[in-house]
């Protein structure tokens, strides 16, 4: 078989087989000691709060053109009391904006997410649990898929749609994720298929479904979320890509980052590029924050590192 | 090494380098770099183009960036004054019409010869507007949009088109006079004659590269070999060649054309990105670009570049559909529209330098225009006023604007749906948005099926008609609009009709004052797109018709 | 060798054949059609409605994928609705300047990735580790397209770089291959050489930041695993120098993963092509296919996909080639 897509799928493998013990309470441990874990936790920490509470903490009404009669094709108002970032380009508050904006981009990169595990868990469970010419078929699928370089299979898939719109930049997004979610769960319903509380359930007499739904889906949990931190930070960093490309959202009202950074870029960096920079500096933080909880979330649960 | 430089033409041509070691040996003597200005007067001057030409022969095609080039290349019978929409003898020194509008006769500059030696005359005219009537083949007939607006029909209609032909017959006179015979007047000669599809382009290269073949390759068409890499014509430029891979389209002077260009060469180099384009500019790479953004105009200034603005030849409207919601029908409601939109800051805040408030749906340098039409300036309370009276109050519009396009009539969609839609929520209207990308069944939806309450769209006028603006409009009943009234089109044909000059003037005044009173959408802004030149590039008149010819154009 | 060869490429077939249906299937059930992007501004619904029934789009759906399927196997992809040339054409005219460009990105990545991992991992927890740790995070973090913009801003002026294009407008270089670099030594233009590489300069640096930032980490990953492993002790305790131990062991046991790696994210560089072709303006097969994407050219988006699909395939299999001869383990399946 293919010996390099069998390297793209390692870690993947490695992280599905670490599921299924009970390493919780020493993995915390690891990470509440190490710097890189606290810093990422408490950057995305902080990034949810606004996020969840953005209609709370926005100062101004983020949809209002507030200093609309100010704004011409090569001026647009910078910093000033009342919008301490300045305004957008329609003279709306562009702190409200960002602070709206986190909430967009968390419900991108969310979404994006959770409809990759589910098609991912979907598919890599009726693999695992099936086994046989299911099995085949299915992963035959994902391995063209894992073959796809990531961002022109997004592209791929926006472009295909008639009309784009914030869930077809989901779905579009959401494919990254599904082969490596479906090769994560495979690999851990197989590793438990002989595990030892598998064969005790099915020696109690308990069902086939049941012990797929209480006991083999919950314990490959672990890898799952940790593999999600790290996707969501590709969620958004490729969500901004399709905006880029002009494959995004195309509703002007919606604060999203990658959408402002996107369309700021290509027209309002000579004029304010503050524009550009501040949803710039926001994903890049944000994506870094994810990366940071993911990455060490990872090298906690790796059974390698472990004393 | 020197001799291993070939000139661009034959390269295209090689496969390998066995290929170009050959050939090389019998180029050597073209074989020369330019260096600036060369051995010519006015050097060479390096424009980038916003987008990629189809081919060089302007009867198949209907978009701009094909035309800039073909303008080069060809001449037309009538041109348009430099830097305005007036008419003035090109090829032709003279014309009248006779026969009630029906016979148009020509009287052509003696001498005149195409690039490749061949005489243009009038029975060469004739042969284009033959070749034009007689073009055989679905697929080269579908390509004729301009033909098809201006005379209608073919001599057999192929495909789906249908339509009477106006063109009756082409005589020769004598070598400098031709004769066109007409079935029937119409209102769009003799500017019409302006337009670059009905450029005159040489009958023996026509003939010899089998220009007339059109055919389907896939989803597209492949065009002939005079299309591709042969075209001829009596403009001040010919072409030499087209470098797909560079994405240079390279001409230089036409010794023999009547209007010569004084620059030696003439490189169109297409950069699709605005920001490419200016980065492209600042570093001295081109001379000069097409569309800058409005943003940049003061920074361009200051590093000394030329920023030409082109007078308006556009209009933006928002269009009104009062087929689907019967409050629509209410030309009380229609006004509140017009009067809750602050048209104004639209303008100042989105719009490029020169552009202004569009009062009525032709722009002011069209003869048709009037300052003496209904007005409804801003203003929020009279627009709420109306709508109560109307009885519309939360009142509900399905609002359709494009995606992913850009024209010199509608710079930025997006920005101009939000800037409108959030006017008319302060008047209590609520806004469905509906957005289409342009190539993905915009106009299909809009034009066709007519799903809009309200939806945006413009144009972009081709020769100097009111007729093309309104009556392309409002002419007859169309979905985009769902109204019938018939004593509107009525008018519009009688102006149509009536002989050009100031009687023609006068009609399209009238009908331009009832279009306003019956509102049946609503103008928004005349855009105006600019072009941007270098400091040292000199001649170049921006023109309302992007119709920008560059035999005046010098650098230093 | 070549039986495993053969397998692999029939095994690509049914995958490939699959695809086209796909993506045929799709873009025909799209609303507008070709038509809609091939004429201009003054097509009214009636002309294009006129010239999908001259292209025959109205045929049973199965009728049209057999016409595609037939000419594509020879090679007639059909013509791009943008430029009217053939797509096939098209595109072995822009690959050159891609390949240039995927190279030196990844040539970059390489020179500098490897020694940052390596020397990251021997100074396992110091100073010259951290900086590059939090290098390589920022580096995957920071959107391709927003970078090169900075770099065309900043960086792009005071280097005396060109930001944009690929070639000097108006240069006068002989093509003979498409290869500006190439082609410049083929025919001794020096100054074309110069002035392809200058514009290679920028965007390459633009596209290599993210297979840099991975390189980095999988060797300092690789090596930390490697310097853990028995046979280093084994060698270390036999007395062996430092010199001979790291260059010998560590760096040879420590480079198989990355070789992996590097093919994995030559893959990917094609993603990060398209937005860097389009911010720099660099004629490649990225910037052919976002200009398809802005103006919706089916045939070109048709065909680059499908050829993406082809040269993914072909790709693997050169690096499981390369895999082979570097680690002979795998030569035995």
């Amino acid at each position: 078989m293919n010996t390099l897509l069998n390297k793209k799928k390692e870690p993947i493998d490695k992280l599905a087989a670490a599921s299924g013990r009970s390493l919780g309470g020493e993995a915390i441990r690891r990470m509440l000691r190490s710097p890189v874990a606290i810093t990422g936790g408490i950057i995305t920490g902080l990034f949810l709060i606004v996020a969840i509470f953005a209609p709370l903490l926005e100062p101004k009404d983020p949809d209002v053109h507030y200093l609309g009669d100010q704004i011409r094709p090569n001026f647009i108002p910078g910093a000033q009391s009342g919008f301490p970032l300045g305004v957008d380009d329609f003279g709306r508050d562009f702190l409200s904006r960002l602070i709206a904006g986190a909430q967009q981009t968390l419900i991108v990169g969310v979404l994006a997410t959770i409809v990759g595990v589910l098609i991912g868990v979907i598919i890599g469970g009726l693999a695992g649990a099936f086994g046989g010419w299911v099995d085949t078929v299915l992963m035959r699928l994902v391995d063209v898929m894992l073959s796809f370089p990531s961002l022109l299979l997004a592209i791929s898939i926006a472009a295909l749609f008639a009309q784009p719109s914030q869930w077809t930049v989901i779905l579009a997004v959401s494919m990254i994720g599904v082969p490596i979610f479906a090769r994560l769960l495979r690999g851990s319903m197989l590793s438990q298929r002989d595990a030892d509380h598998v064969l005790a359930a099915r020696s109690l007499g308990v069902k086939r479904g049941a012990i797929v739904f209480r006991h083999m889906l919950p314990n490959s949990l672990g890898p799952v979320i940790v593999q999600a931190t790290l996707t969501l930070a590709t969620s958004i960093l490729e969500a901004a890509a399709l905006s880029f490309l002009g494959l995004g959202d195309p509703d002007p009202s919606r604060a999203e980052w990658g959408l402002m950074l996107g369309k700021a870029s290509h027209q309002f960096l000579d004029v304010r590029p503050e524009l550009a920079y501040y949803p710039a500096i926001a994903i890049i933080i944000v994506a870094l924050g994810f990366t940071l909880v993911g990455e060490s979330l990872r090298e906690a649960l790796d059974p390698k590192n472990r004393r | 090494m020197q001799q291993l430089r070939l000139t661009r033409t034959r390269r295209v041509a090689l496969i390998g380098l066995a290929g170009a070691l050959a050939v090389s040996l019998s180029a050597c003597a073209e074989s020369k770099r330019e260096e600036g200005a060369g051995g010519g007067t006015g050097g060479t001057m390096i424009f980038g183009a916003a987008g990629n030409p189809k081919m060089f022969d302007p009867a198949f095609n209907d978009e701009g960036e094909t035309f800039r080039i073909t303008r080069q290349i060809y001449d037309t019978l009538i041109q348009n004054k430099p830097g305005t929409a007036d008419l003035e003898p090109s090829l032709a020194e003279k014309w009248e019409s006779s026969n009630e509008g029906k016979t148009w006769t020509f009287t052509l500059k003696s001498g005149v010869k195409f690039s490749d030696g061949t005489p243009m005359d009038a029975t060469a005219v004739c042969f284009n507007f033959n070749r034009w009537y007689n073009m055989k083949g679905a697929a080269a007939q579908s390509q004729m949009i301009y033909y098809g607006d201006v005379f209608e029909g073919f001599a057999k209609n192929e495909g789906d088109a249908s339509g009477d032909p106006v063109y009756k017959s082409c005589e020769a006179k004598d070598p400098a006079t031709a004769v066109l015979n007409l079935n029937k007047a119409k209102g769009a000669f003799p500017a019409a004659f302006t337009l670059p599809s009905f450029s005159i382009q040489s009958p023996t290269a026509l003939k010899q590269f089998n220009a007339d073949t059109v055919t389907q390759s896939g989803d597209s068409f492949t065009y002939s070999e005079y299309a591709n890499k042969h075209p001829v014509g009596t403009g001040p430029f010919k072409f030499e060649s087209w470098d797909q891979a560079k994405g240079e389209i390279t001409l230089v002077r036409n010794d023999n054309s009547p209007s010569p260009a004084k620059l030696d060469k003439l490189i169109f180099k297409v950069i699709p990105d605005e920001n490419a384009r200016k980065q492209a500019l600042k570093a001295g790479d081109i001379n000069g670009y097409d569309y800058p953004s409005p943003a940049d105009y003061g920074l361009l200034r200051n590093d000394g570049e030329q920023v030409l603005i082109r007078p308006s030849f556009n209009v933006l409207y928002l269009g009104i559909n009062q087929a689907n919601n019967p409050k629509l029908k209410d030309v009380k409601v229609r006004q509140a529209l017009a009067y809750g939109i602050n048209r104004e800051q639209f303008v100042k805040s989105k719009l490029a330098e020169g552009s202004e408030v569009a009062t009525e749906f032709v722009p002011k340098v069209i003869s048709g225009y009037t300052d003496d039409v209904t007005k409804y300036p801003y203003d929020v309370n009279k627009a709420k006023q109306l709508l109560q009276e109307a009885g519309a109050t939360g009142l509900t519009l399905k609002f359709y604007y494009p995606t992913e396009v850009s024209r010199p009539y509608m710079p930025n969609p997006a920005d101009t749906f939000t800037a409108i839609s959030e006017d008319l929520k302060k008047i209590g209207v609520n806004i469905e948005a509906h957005a289409e990308p342009w190539n993905g069944g915009y106009k299909d939806d809009v034009q066709k099926a007519g799903k809009q309450d309200l939806h945006l769209l413009g144009w972009t006028g081709d020769y100097n008609d009111a007729g093309n603006f309104v009556g392309t409009f409002f002419g007859r009943k169309k979905a985009e609009f769902g109204f019938d009234n018939p004593q509107l089109f009525s008018a519009l044909g009688a102006a149509d009709a009536s002989p050009a000059g100031d009687a023609h003037a006068k009609a399209y005044q009238e009908v331009n004052k009832q279009i306003m009173d019956y509102l049946p959408a609503i103008p928004i802004a005349y855009p105006t797109p600019a072009i941007v030149v270098g400091p040292k590039v000199k001649g170049l008149v921006a023109s309302p018709l992007t119709d920008e010819r560059f035999n005046t154009v010098t650098v230093s | 060798m070549l039986r495993f060869l053969v397998r692999r490429l029939l095994q690509a077939i049914p995958t490939l054949f699959i695809l086209s249906i796909l993506v045929f299937a799709w873009l025909r059930s799209l609303p507008g059609g070709p038509a809609a992007a091939l004429l201009g501004d003054k097509a009214t619904p009636e002309k294009i409605a006129n010239l999908n029934h001259v292209l025959g789009l109205d045929q049973p759906i199965f009728v049209q994928y057999f016409g595609f399927l037939g000419r594509a196997l020879t090679g007639d992809f059909g013509n791009s609705l943008v430029s009217t040339q053939p797509v096939m054409g098209e595109i072995v005219t822009f690959l050159p300047a891609t390949i240039e460009l995927g190279m030196t990105a990844m040539i970059i990545a390489i020179v500098i990735g490897i020694p940052a991992g390596y020397l990251s991992a021997r100074y396992r927890g110091g100073p010259v580790d951290n900086v590059v740790i939090v290098l390589s995070l920022i580096g995957v973090a920071v959107p391709v397209f927003f970078l090169g913009y900075m770099m065309q801003d900043i960086l792009a002026a005071p280097l005396g770089l060109p930001s944009q294009g690929r070639q000097a407008a108006g240069l006068d270089a002989t093509a003979i291959t498409n290869f500006a670099i190439l082609d410049g030594i083929m025919t001794s233009e020096w100054d074309a050489v110069w002035d392809a590489i200058k514009h290679l300069i920028l965007p390459a640096c633009a596209l290599a930041t993210i297979p840099l930032a991975v390189i980095t980490r999988i060797t300092r990953a690789s090596v930390l695993d490697v310097l853990n492993e028995d046979f280093i002790r084994t060698a270390n305790s036999k007395g062996l120098t430092q010199q001979v131990v790291r260059t010998r062991h560590v760096l040879r046991n420590g480079l198989l993963p990355v070789v992996t790696t590097i093919g994995l994210q030559t893959g990917a560089l094609l993603g990060g092509a398209v937005l860097t072709e389009r911010v720099f303006n660099f004629r490649g097969l990225g910037f052919l296919l976002a200009e398809g994407i802005e103006r919706r050219d089916y045939p070109r988006l048709q065909a680059l996909l499908l050829f993406g699909a082809v040269v993914y395939v072909l790709v693997n299999m050169l690096v499981d080639i390369s895999y082979g001869i570097i680690d002979p383990r795998v030569r035995v399946r």
